[in-house]
């Protein structure tokens, strides 16, 4: 355990060191923007849109005292998908699509040797594998959750509208009231600290795999199930953190 | 010239290399023979720094490796190709990038200028228009001729190479250890290359040494490796058939 910790701080100290070429960085960091952001799209759309709906169905269905507006629903839903639902789930997700894929390729890097091969190069391996990665996550994971976000209340308001609970009108309206642009800064915290995790801790697994191909699915699972642990141990300390 | 002095290496409690001096020369094939698990690899990897060694020191005419720093050690890595085993080609790259790498990393060349360069490359290693295949779509040979480009783009001082030609057909070997001591004494480099191939050895010889259990056991050239009365080496040069009736 200290070792492993103490070997993932080394190899973020090898990586954040400035990258030996900065054309070939930009060159990687546009490739990463699409690995890692345009690729999760689909899935991000996909999960929002339905959390989304469930979320809305729920908060309705245990609403049921008069005294409280309808338009609750869409407060209430809103403050779940900011606050909760979009960073943390779709971080989660993230962390199992992006986590295995970074850990495996850089898992296979190491046992065919080419990362033996960009250090005899005089190429740092780590900054030139980590650093593009680490760098467009933390930068395209805050667009993939505000895209989740409103993708989530768009589910909202289409449940609504389809099961007739609540009007979308009063969805709307509740959708709009009592708004705290904290909580969005607060979602976006989480997002990019979530992101570091994920792009870190897969890049360590995939770094330090030792044999072979079954090793690199090991590696693989690892970094899925620590960084899901990590995201989930955060979650708690920013929350604390930040909203109390 | 590069020189190995009293190098010793250890994995936990087994011993793989002990004590081994060796020194190779400029402009002329070095060979390391040795059976497998002779300790030929790991003896590669110390040398050229991607192992720590226990004790003992390597020199690249006069600098020595294992006390540099990331820095200075690149300045050095710059001068060496290395050509892996397993060939070890970025397979996110085809052949034409997985070239043009070193050249992008260290040079300020024009994309036209490395693309030049690139052919060239290949040319020499007897590979045309294969530019955009993937490395999944090369042939074992292939693999190690592109291998081999991509070690010699930057015009290396110092060029490694672990088992050139295992796994290639008879012909194919032979093209490949010409082509490396073509290069060799071409561009004056200093070349080491890890073999078991017999006909490597009588082929390229110039200088060999054999490994056995970890020791420098014996060192000579192609000519006397025919004649000499140690028994191990013996044992390893004369074990096949082909050989043996040679003898
Ligand atoms: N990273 C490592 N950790 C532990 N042991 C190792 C490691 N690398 C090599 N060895 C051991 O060192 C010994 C020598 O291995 P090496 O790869 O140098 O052999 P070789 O002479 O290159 O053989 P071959 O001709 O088959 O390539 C072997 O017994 C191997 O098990
Ligand atoms: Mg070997």
């Amino acid at each position: 355990m200290i070792k492993n910790i103490g070997r993932y701080v080394i190899l973020m100290l090898e990586t954040f060191r400035r990258p030996d070429k900065g054309s070939v960085f930009c060159k990687q960091l546009m490739r990463e923007f699409k690995d890692l952001g345009i690729d999760s799209l689909g899935i991000v759309a996909i999960i929002s849109v339905f959390m989304g709906a469930v979320v809305a169905i729920q908060t309705a269905y245990n609403i049921d005292s008069p005294l409280i507006p309808l338009s609750m629903v869409g407060f209430t839903t809103r403050q779940s998908i900011v606050l909760e639902f979009s960073p943390t789930i779709i971080s989660l997700i993230l962390a199992g699509k992006v986590g295995s894929r970074i850990a495996s390729e850089i898992g296979t890097m190491r046992i065919s040797e080419q990362i033996d091969a960009l250090r005899i190069m005089g190429v740092n391996p780590a900054s030139y594998l980590l650093l593009p990665k680490i760098t467009a996550a933390v930068i395209i994971n805050p667009v993939l959750i505000i895209i989740s976000i409103v993708i989530g209340l768009f589910g909202g308001w289409l449940a609504c509208l389809i099961t007739g609970m609540v009007t979308p009108t009063d969805y709307v309206v509740g959708l709009r009231g009592w708004f705290e642009a904290f909580t969005i800064f607060y979602a976006l915290i989480k997002t990019v600290v979530f992101a570091f995790i994920i792009t870190s801790v897969s890049g360590y697994m995939g770094y330090y795999t030792k044999g072979g191909s079954l090793e690199v699915g090991a590696s693989s699972t690892k970094a899925v199930v620590y960084s899901s642990i990590l995201i989930i141990l955060f979650n708690l300390i920013l929350t604390q953190m930040l909203l109390s | 010239m590069i020189q190995a002095f009293n190098i010793s290496k250890s994995f936990g409690e087994s011993k793989i290399l002990n004590d081994v001096s060796l020194s190779f020369e400029k402009g002329k094939t070095n060979l390391i023979i040795g059976e497998s698990g002779s300790g030929k690899t790991v003896l590669m990897k110390c040398m050229v720094g991607l192992y720590d060694v226990n004790k003992g020191k390597v020199e690249y005419d006069g600098r020595n490796i294992s006390k540099m720093s990331f820095k200075e050690k690149r300045e050095i890595r710059k001068e060496l190709g290395m050509l892996f085993q397993g060939g070890a080609l970025f397979d996110s790259f085809n052949v034409e990038e997985n070239i043009m790498f070193p050249l992008s990393m260290f040079t300020k060349k024009s994309y036209e200028e490395k693309l030049e360069r690139v052919n060239f490359c290949l040319k020499r290693v007897n590979l045309e228009n294969v530019n955009n295949l993937l490395t999944s779509e090369l042939s074992g040979g292939m693999t190690k001729r592109v291998a081999i480009a991509r070690a010699i783009s930057l015009n290396p001082k110092y060029l490694f190479c672990d088992e050139p030609n295992s796994g290639l057909d008879p012909k194919t070997a032979d093209v490949i250890d010409e082509l490396i001591s073509e290069i060799t004494q071409e561009f004056q480099i200093t070349t080491i290359i890890n073999t078991h191939d017999m006909n490597s050895v009588l082929n390229i010889g110039d200088n060999i040494a054999f490994l056995y259990k970890g020791k420098l056991w014996w060192q000579g050239n192609k000519t006397e490796i025919l004649k000499t009365d140690n028994n191990e080496l013996n044992d390893f040069v004369f074990a096949t058939e082909l050989t043996k009736r040679l003898k």
